[in-house]
Order: structure tokens, then sequence, then C-alpha cells
């Protein structure tokens, strides 16, 4: 099948989520989409499958223009679906799942499992997706539940197979025996468009490369044509300079020293790896690389959020190694989490309220087990103003505010106390300009002041702007640390997994690469 | 979600519109009428029990036999049929009302001839009596919602409770002024371990705390009836199931003389139900639970212990139906027989959910419940008109109050700017 999509573009109120994007998917074709979280992929995967309805642009089959009202018109028209989370039912069989919602029925209505067998074992053997029919799904590793999810597009007949982010959940060796199966796909005549935010998959699978960042188109490629290195930088350039005023950083004691430190996650994948790291006072750290690296973990780790396998994480020479986050803050780090919706604020609750999340039970706010209002109130207006938050008064729900200023309540609350160490991760993502400046404008006063500061950032901009030194992880190793001067080619070239040893001598003959030797 | 073509917005702006006033806000007026016609939390309240009484009555005027007969005789004598309708339902409100309040005729008669002061006052006495226990555990129910933690298990932290406070009651010697203080406490602390139990286990093993709260009621339930025919529990001399019983050392004070039950056990309530909403809104623990009620992982990020929290949250929430439990039985029962408490531990349900979780709420709804059932049974009494009535529109009321959007369409109410009602059932699987 042949698909086209010419100047798509959905708004959601005023955000653009795609903005006249343009996608061929050629017969028996493996195009990737490659880009960021947030960069549309997914808004443009509901698009193409019936999900949302497009604000502007068309949809071709084949050179014919098609409307999709709902998910069932998209399967009429031979296009499936497999999603990041699997819609399985556990407890049936594998042959159950596959016919779920096409049954083939004998007579009076009763279940054909026989020819429902039949059919999945003539699918199996044609593409060379191995699954026993009878096995019960809830009972099958998760490469193997994919392998069902596939199954059930092909058995509605799909010629277009939409896999969204297929190796998030995945082993290497399991995505391996899934590249081999979407080639024998695509050998089959069938065409594949494959969601990934992974560079190396990418070049081992595509025939063709589309990236998009912000909700553009922002180049098609062959393998054979591009890099890595050229990838990372498309996904994560930014066309607005980031410019931020600093001088440079006087660093003194180590403050943050992380050794071996190793994180497994929940499922058994290590997405730290043996990090050794040291921030000093009075300088910024930017970790950088493309998201999914392990840098989220990594923050995580280092907050008490998260469990840490082995290695240790040290401030200011206390050991914090699997402290409880209430210890970590106590030691004074200060944490603005990535997800400040999620992990940062509380949004049904005031403002006023959020802004004591990490201090409600202490003075001045607490005596004797009692909160005292009014210095809450008080205190919460002092910060509306401290900290240029726009609010009509510090009792509205933290909720009603604008990105910019709910991350700005973050930032207050978590600067308001005696900060050795900052972690900040995506300070400034979805934030408007104004807000941008704002929190970086704070983010080089607590540096000032002395304390160690580690932004970990997917932007490159924002990274080179703020950074006194660029770590750069790529799944879950440190590949290098080097100084702001740094180009982005060699940044990008780190982002896409190259070790700083195997790089050549720094090309630009400037201050590239000089801080290596700080990686202990 | 499908839309076939984009078409420019409307030219027109909806008429319903109000003119924006000089300092950018419609008019007072035009506010309060909003308000009115909105579905805010008052308004579908009050239109849930005007619904609720609306269907008592076609129930009434579909099952009573004078009723329906004056109805097959509606060719002859129509007016006749619409007489007794509106007579019969009016009889039949009237009487839950003078029964569960005021009787203004003994109360008439009360004041003409200076005697039977009993009679008249008798009704709203029986409604604290059957309120105090509601409120005590409903505000544990509520203070557990809000916190995001279900406790399904009040009915079997009261029978905790009420265990506790009786041994304490029966096994202690002392005088009242110290031995009644000691009773309710012992009351609380018998809940609140029953409250610990499902506690630990969900912040130990993570084991859902409504699987083992509805499994626990069983339990106590089991463990009382096993306690009424043994030592030390079981009335001496006695081959029933039925216990000691409380000496008058142990029994909470009359209100307004011997001859009304009314109890300490409504102030009780009433100084919990203050208790709880101090501690929400003004202490620090309170807050703690307000946040990971609201948003686990924010409280956790801020260094807030999630586990302690849900530990204390079925603690404190086991205390409170404990309470309960000890308000009936030093206040009305002084002695337990099996299956007590009857259905306190699940109305408690209901009332916190009527009472949106909020003490004021909770004590409110409490009060209409026990007015409900009260009343009803002497309306069984002076109608024949089944008690069932009562529950029909208990059911009714709250069936309204957990589906705002029925109420919403059926009085055509707009949807509520601020503040809307959101069902606090969120995260049931969580």
């Amino acid at each position: 099948m042949r698909l086209e999509l010419a100047g798509i573009t959905k708004r959601f109120g005023s955000l653009v989520a795609n903005d006249g994007v343009d996608l061929v998917v050629e017969p028996g074709e493996i195009h990737c989409l490659l880009g960021e979280n947030g960069a549309g992929k997914t808004t443009l995967m509901n698009v193409l499958f019936g999900l949302l309805r497009h604000d502007a642009g068309e949809i071709r089959v084949d050179g014919e223009t098609v409307e999709f009202a709902d998910p069932g018109d998209a399967v009429r028209r031979g296009i499936g679906m497999v999603h990041q989370h699997f819609m399985l039912v556990p407890v049936f069989t594998v042959a159950e799942n596959v016919v779920l919602g096409f049954e083939p029925t004998r007579r009076a209505g009763f279940l054909d499992r026989r020819r429902a067998r039949a059919d999945v074992a003539r699918l199996s053997a044609e593409f060379g997706l191995e699954v026993e029919p009878d096995a019960v799904v809830e009972s099958l590793p998760v490469g193997i539940q994919q392998r069902v999810e596939i199954l059930k597009a092909l058995q509605r007949d799909a010629q277009l197979l939409i896999l969204d982010e297929p190796t998030a959940v995945l082993t290497p060796q399991e995505i391996q025996a899934l590249f081999g199966i979407m080639r024998s796909l695509a050998a089959a005549g069938r065409s594949i468009l494959f969601i990934t935010h992974k560079l190396k998959e990418v070049m081992a699978v595509a025939d063709r490369i589309t990236v998009m960042r912000l909700g553009r188109v922002v180049g098609t490629a062959r393998p054979e044509e591009t890099n890595e290195a050229d990838l990372a930088a498309m996904m994560v350039g930014r066309s607005v300079e980031l410019v931020v005023r600093k001088a440079p950083a006087r660093p003194g004691r180590d403050v943050l020293e992380l050794s071996g430190l190793t994180v497994v996650d929940e499922r058994g994948v290590t997405v730290v790896d043996h990090v050794d790291l040291r921030v000093r006072a009075g300088e910024i750290v930017a970790l950088a690389g493309v998201q999914g690296n392990g840098q989220t973990e990594l923050a995580e780790a280092i907050t008490g959020l998260r469990p840490v396998t082995s290695g240790s994480v040290r401030v200011d020479g206390l050991d914090l190694t699997n402290a409880t986050p209430r210890q970590v803050i106590r030691a004074g780090v200060a944490h603005v989490p990535e997800d400040r919706q999620g992990d940062g604020l509380v949004s049904g609750m005031t403002i006023a309220e959020n802004l004591i999340l990490d201090v409600y039970d202490q003075r001045p706010y607490a005596r004797l087990g009692s909160l005292d209002l009014g210095e809450v109130r008080r205190q919460a207006e002092r910060k509306l103003v401290d900290f240029d938050i726009r609010a009509a008064s510090p009792t509205v729900p933290v909720g009603t505010l604008s990105g910019g200023n709910q991350q700005k309540v973050v930032v207050a609350r978590e600067l308001s106390r005696p900060v050795k160490l900052l972690v900040a991760s995506q300070p400034t993502r979805g934030l408007d300009v104004g807000s941008i400046e704002y929190v970086h404008r704070r983010i080089v006063e607590e540096r000032d002041a002395g304390a160690a500061v580690l932004i970990v950032s997917s932007e490159l901009d924002e990274v080179l702007a703020l950074g006194d030194r660029i770590a750069v992880m790529f799944r879950g190793r440190i590949t290098g640390v080097v100084a702001p001067g740094t180009g982005r080619e060699r940044i990008g070239l780190l982002m896409a997994g190259m070790e700083e040893a195997d790089l050549p001598p720094s090309a630009e003959g400037e201050d590239g690469a000089v801080t290596a030797l700080d990686l202990t | 979600m499908t839309r076939t073509e984009t078409g420019p917005p409307p030219a027109v702006a909806p008429a319903t519109a109000v003119e924006p006033g000089p300092r950018g806000e419609p008019p007072a007026w035009a506010r309060l009428a909003r308000r009115l016609v909105e579905a805010n939390v008052a308004v579908v309240t009050v239109l849930a029990l005007f619904t609720a009484l609306v269907i008592g009555a076609i129930l009434i005027t579909a099952t009573t036999p004078s009723v329906l007969h004056a109805w097959s005789q509606v060719g002859s004598a129509p007016g006749h049929a619409f007489y007794v309708t509106g007579a019969t339902i009016g009889d039949a409100y009237g009487a839950i009302f003078t029964g569960s309040v005021i009787s203004p005729s003994a109360l008439g008669h009360a004041i003409s001839t200076g005697r039977g002061w009993t009679g008249a006052f008798n009704p709203i006495s029986e409604t604290l009596v059957k309120a105090a226990p509601l409120i005590l555990a409903g505000l544990g129910v509520a203070l557990g919602f809000s916190t995001g933690v279900f406790n399904i298990g009040a009915q079997g932290q009261l029978i905790a409770g009420a265990i506790a406070a009786l041994y304490v009651g029966f096994a202690v010697h002392l005088p009242i002024g110290i031995h009644l203080p000691l009773v309710v406490l012992g009351g609380a602390a018998g809940g609140a371990v029953a409250g610990f139990i499902p506690g630990i286990l969900k912040a130990r093993t993570g084991a859902h705390e409504v699987i083992v709260t509805i499994m626990l009621n069983y339990v106590f339930l089991d463990l009382l009836t096993y306690l009424l025919t043994s030592r030390p529990f079981q009335q001496p001399g006695q081959s029933n199931a039925i216990s000691r019983t409380m000496p008058a050392t142990a029994r909470l004070p009359h209100l307004f003389g011997s001859t009304l039950r009314a109890n300490l056990g409504f102030v009780i309530a009433l100084a919990a139900a203050l208790a709880v909403a101090w501690f929400a809104r003004r202490s620090t623990l309170g807050f703690s639970f307000r946040v990971i009620g609201a948003n686990q992982r924010a409280g956790r990020t801020a260094g807030m212990d999630v586990r302690r929290v849900t530990v204390l949250v079925l603690v404190i929430s086991g205390a409170l139906a404990g309470l309960a439990g000890t308000v009936t039985l030093s206040g009305t029962d002084f002695f337990l027989s099996t299956g007590y408490g009857g259905n306190i531990g699940f109305d408690a349900i209901t009332v916190a959910l009527l009472g949106r979780n909020r003490p004021l709420g909770v004590v409110l709804g409490s009060l209409l419940f026990a007015a409900l059932d009260v009343g009803g049974a002497s309306m069984q009494v002076a109608t024949g008109i089944p008690i069932d009535l009562s529950s029909v529109i208990q059911a009714t009321i709250v069936f309204c109050i957990a589906t705002p959007m029925l109420v919403r369409e059926l009085y055509r109410l707009r949807e509520a700017g601020g503040g809307s009602i959101q069902l606090f059932m969120k995260g049931w699987s969580s």
C-alpha cells in the first residue's frame, strides 16, 4: 500500500501538535518516524488511525483520498496499529485474542476455535512469527505478546502496519527478532511505519527516515545518506537561540559524587550503567542526551525516588545511596522534577499549599503539629512577588496557572530552602520564552550563590547555554564530559553513542573536549 | 468527535451569556441566578432530595390500596382520587417529619397541660441517638476517602471498638468520672487496632485495603459471635449469645433527663466532627493526608512517607468507627448481641458520600438518614405505609448524588464553572 499524508495539521486549542506534516510510505517500505517525546508522532498516528480528526490536510491510500471516522474505517482500508500498550485480553489464548472482534463462527454462533487456531498457524508460518496458538497471553513474555498484536493486525489483512514505540518494552534479543519480522513483512510487500526515538534502531532497520520536531517534519533521509549524529542534531536542535548571561564558573569542592552508580528498572533493564560523575559547588553540569537514555532515572536515583542497584551517591560527603526522599531533601538537595504536574505539584491545592509541600511540618509554618495558616499565606504572598508568579492570590488552585507560572511555583518552593545541590530535570520544557529566561536566571543565581547544579535536558541549546560542563549520556552510560564551547557535531556524536575516546581530536581547534579528565 | 467540515465559529454568542458588569464580572444577581441553574454541590443535593421525595410519592400512590381504589373510580369521582392521593402522600411525609423531629400536636398538648414533654421531644431525641454512630463512622470513612484509602471495614472496626469498650466496661471498677473516659478511649483503641491491620498489610505488602477491610468485617462479626458464648464476655447464667451488661459507671449520661434516650454520644460525635475538620484543615498530619490523597507522587517527591500515612489513615478511621460502636453500646444498648451494629458501618459509607467527605456534610447527611429511619418507623405505625419507603428515599438521594450527570440532565442544569462536582472514587484500583 502506498500511503500519503499531505499537509496534516492538528491543533489542540492553541497548541499545534501537527503543523503541515507531509509523509509518504511506499509499498514494502520500512519507514521510520523519528522524534522526541512531544514531537507530535503519536498525534500523527492517531490521526492516521482515525482516533483523531485532523484540522487540515489529506490522507491518501493508493492515490485515493480517504476519511477515517474511527479506527474501524482505518482497519477496513488495510491499516493496522500496534499500540505501545498492548490491547490484549490477558486470560485469553493467543488464537482467541487474534480473532477477537472478527471471530470465525460455526452454525448457531459457536466460536470456530479450530479455524481460529488454523488462521494463527498460517499467519505465523507465512511471516515467521513463532507463536503457540493455545498459549494464554498473560503467561507469555512481552516480546511474544507483541507478536500477537502484530498477528491481530495481519489477521485483519493490514497492508500498512503502524508500530508505536515497539522496542520500548523489549530486550535487545527481542528487538532483533522484531526487526527480523519487520523485514519479512516488508519483503512480503507490506508497508511498515515504525515510530521511535532511538537512533540505533532507525539506522539498523529503516529504508527511509522522517524526523519530526515540535509538530513539523524537519527532514527526510535514507540511512545510507545520514548518520546518527546528524539525526540526533535534527531531533533536538532548536530554532530559537538561547542566550544565558553568566560569569565564568568558579567551582569549589565536590558536592555531588556519583561513583559506579547503577540502576536496574522494574523491567530488569539496566537504565543507568556505572556512572561516575562529580558536580562541584558553584558550577552547572548539564546532562545532555536524547531522551530515554537514563537521564531521568539518574536524577530519580539521586533524589531518592528510585532504588540504586549498585554504586553510591554522596552529597557534600554524606552518603545518600538509597536514602529516602525526605533524607535527601534534608541534606540540602533541591529537586525540580521532570513531570511538574505529576511529581511537582498537587494541582487541586492552592499555590500557598504547594509552596510548603516539603516544609509543611517545620517552623515557621507549623508548631506542635498545627499549621500556621496566616504564616503560610504571608510567605506565599512574598514568594509570588519574589519569584514573579503571576496569580491573583496565593489561594487559587495551582492547576489553574499557566505552565510557566506552575514551574515558577516549583522553583520557588525548591529554592526557598538552603540548597547545596540543585537537580533540575527538563526545567524549561513547555514553557514560554519569558519563563524560560526567568528559570535560567534563577538557576545561574543559585550557582553563583555556591550551589552545585545538575541540569538534565534534552534541549541541546539549553545544555550549551547553561552548562559549565556538559556530560552526555547514551544508554545509561556517560559517553563524554565536554566544555560548552564544543561543537554541536561532536556532542551529537556522543549523544549517538560514540565514546569520547573514539572521536578524532577536536577538529574545531577550540576548547572542546578539555574536561574529560574530570570524569573519574 | 467526527466533524465533517471546518466551519467558522458561530458569529452569534449564545443567548444565555450575561453581559459583563463594570469590573468585567457579571452583576451579583446574575451570578446568583447562574449559581442556581448550574450543577453545583448545593443545587444538586437539594434536587436529589426533591427527586427522592417525588419518587417516594409515586411509590406511595402506586402501592397504597386506598389510593388505587380511588383511582379505579376516577371516572365517577375524579376530584376524590386526587384528594385521596394528596392526603395519603401528605400523611406519609407528615408522619416521617413528626416521627423524627417534633410533633406539633404533642408539643401543643404539652404546652397546654404542662405534661407529656417527653412524648413531644422523643422523636428528635431518637434521631440524635441514631445519628451519633453514623456521624462517627461516617467521619472515619470520609477521612479515608479523601486520602485515597477506601475503608469499607467500618462495620468490623465498630464491632472491635464495641468489644474493647465492653471489656473495659465490665472488667474495671472505677468511679464514673474515670471509668467512662476509659471506656470511650478503649473503644477508640479497639477500632484503631482493627484499622491498623489493613493499614500495615497495605503499606508492607500492597494488599488492597478494599478486599482486606471487607473480609475483616466477617472476621470481627464472627469473633463477636464467639466471644458472646465464652467467658468472660458472656452474661453469667445465660445460655444465649448475650454479653454482660455495662455497669452504670460505664454508661453515657443522658442529655435531657432520663426519659429521653439522647445522650452524650451525640456530643462526642459533634466534637469528633470538629476535631476532624481541624485535623484536615489545620494539622500538619492532615495536610500530608490531603496531599497524598490528591497526588501521591507529588507527596512522595516532596519527602512525605506514603506508607506511614496509609497506616495512620486507617488507624484514625478505625478509631472513629470504634467510637461509633462505643456510643451505641454505652449510650443505648448496654450489652452486645450477635450481628451487633446492624448496618451502621455500611450506612457510614453512604453518609460519607452524601456529605462529600466533609465533616459538616457528614453531620448533616447522618441527621437526614437518621431522621428518615426514625420517621419511617413512625410512618409505618401511623399510616401503614411500609418503612421500606424510607430506604427507597435514602437510596434515591444517594443515587442522584452519585450520578450528578443524571440530575443535571433531569433538570437541564448547566455544567458548573468552578468547583464542579467530582466523584471522589478516583484511583479505585490504585
